[in-house]
């Protein structure tokens, strides 16, 4: 696996950005999303490389607008640029950012085969976020947004997301 | 060499966009509500993909162009999709069809392209190349469920096919600027593509119980920026606000 927050040397700069979460997922935060690439900080300028989650995911210019700000808000002049290369996959998403996503009541994802089973083959294998049965089924492969397909647990009957895996 | 590599990067962009535009048409108006938003997110996806082509055709095109004056105010000649994407949405069958079609071909483009000489659409290749392995996923899924589903499903689904299939040709067909692309390795090679495209076809149509048409191919010269009558509809929606609104900011 691919070291997913990158190292940062100034404290400030990485607090700051900490703060920084998903519009649509507000309990993560950017650096354990593993959309935060590369920081480079040469005296009070902060060169950020972000990776979008998805092509077209409308948060991504909230997202670099809301670091902007953030580490402005330190005194530092900000440039955030956005990367493609290397792709970002699920798998940068860190353990704590799992976690935090099962919480919330999102499913992390699935390994890449296990999630092939669970959204085409009618697996039973996602965890229901409510009451961690496994007897869910899935409910529609897009959900609320690109990166979810959305499931409901037969047990408690809890609808919930379910983050797919990108590879 | 950069006029060339902008009008590659056009005919890249601009099927992704208008194939988009078509699907975002069906925003609140698919057939049920998994399908609404799953067409709406492929749209998104394919907008997303356009963002980047045309971020970077601005860039190597240089001057006043934007990716917002590349999108919105060229004149009809001047894109470069083939004719399937320009298609309406008919029925469901016709957008699940055109949406396979489409998918089969773009999937195989995009794995090729993530070796592209150029660093620029190596990395949009890389990027989207696991957004169209979806699309094509869901779109061979609907057509065989479609296809091998209710004699009216069948009827409708294999109709589609008629109607959209020979309009794919012309995704195979070089022009002088895929040509030279193909040769700087920048571009991918439409032979290979084909090959892999028609397998895909095939396979999928046959578990769908769909015939292939024995229609001849269109002849269709999109590329060089001569389409149907649809496009002129199209433009009048896709470029109402930048038309109206001259450099209006959302």
């Amino acid at each position: 696996m691919v070291e997913s927050s990158p190292h940062i040397e100034n404290k400030q700069v990485e607090q700051a950005l900490w703060q920084v979460s998903d519009p649509e997922i507000p309990v993560l935060s950017v650096m354990d999303m593993g959309v935060i690439r590369k920081v480079n900080i040469e005296g009070n300028k902060v060169y950020i490389d972000i990776t979008p989650t998805y092509s077209g995911c409308p948060a991504m210019d909230t997202i670099a607008d809301d670091i902007t700000k953030a580490v402005q808000k330190e005194g530092f002049e900000v440039k955030v640029k956005l990367v493609l290369s290397p792709a970002w996959t699920t798998d940068w998403i860190t353990a704590r950012g799992r976690q935090q996503l099962e919480e919330y009541g999102i499913a992390s994802p699935l390994s890449a085969e296990l999630d092939k089973q669970a959204l085409l083959e009618g697996g039973r294998i996602v965890k229901c976020t409510n009451c961690g049965s496994t007897n869910t089924r899935m409910v529609s492969q897009f959900g609320s947004t690109a990166c979810k397909a959305l499931f409901q647990c037969e047990d408690c009957l809890e609808p919930f997301d379910y983050f797919k895996c990108l590879k | 060499m950069n006029n060339k590599l902008y009008e590659y990067l056009l005919m890249l962009g601009d099927n992704s966009m208008i194939l988009g535009h078509r699907l975002s048409e069906l925003c609140g108006h698919g057939p049920n509500l998994e399908t609404d938003i799953a067409l709406t997110n492929i749209s998104l996806d394919l907008f997303g993909q356009v963002r980047s082509y045309f971020q970077y055709a601005a860039e190597v095109k240089g001057g006043e162009f934007t990716e917002d004056t590349i999108a919105f105010l060229r004149k009809d000649r001047e894109y470069r999709h083939v004719l399937l994407v320009e298609q309406p949405n008919e029925d469901f069958g016709h957008v699940i069809g055109r949406q396979f079609l489409y998918d089969s071909y773009h999937l195989p483009l995009l794995k090729q392209l993530t070796e592209s000489k150029d660093e620029t659409i190596a990395a949009i290749a890389h990027k989207s190349v696991k957004e169209a392995r979806y699309h094509l996923r869901f779109s061979s899924e609907w057509v065989k469920r479609l296809g091998d589903g209710t004699d009216e499903s069948h009827q409708r689904m294999q109709k589609a096919i008629e109607h959209l299939y020979p309009f794919i040709f012309e995704l195979f067909q070089e022009t002088d600027i895929e040509k030279e692309m193909k040769e700087l390795k920048i571009g991918a090679d439409l032979s290979r593509i084909k090959e892999e495209s028609m397998t895909t076809i095939g396979e999928v149509l046959a578990d769908a119980t769909l015939k292939i048409p024995e229609s001849a191919p269109r002849m269709a010269k999109g590329k060089t920026g001569i389409h149907s009558e649809h496009l002129g509809f199209i433009l009048s929606d896709l470029q109402y606000m930048q038309r109206a609104y001259p450099d209006m900011q959302w």
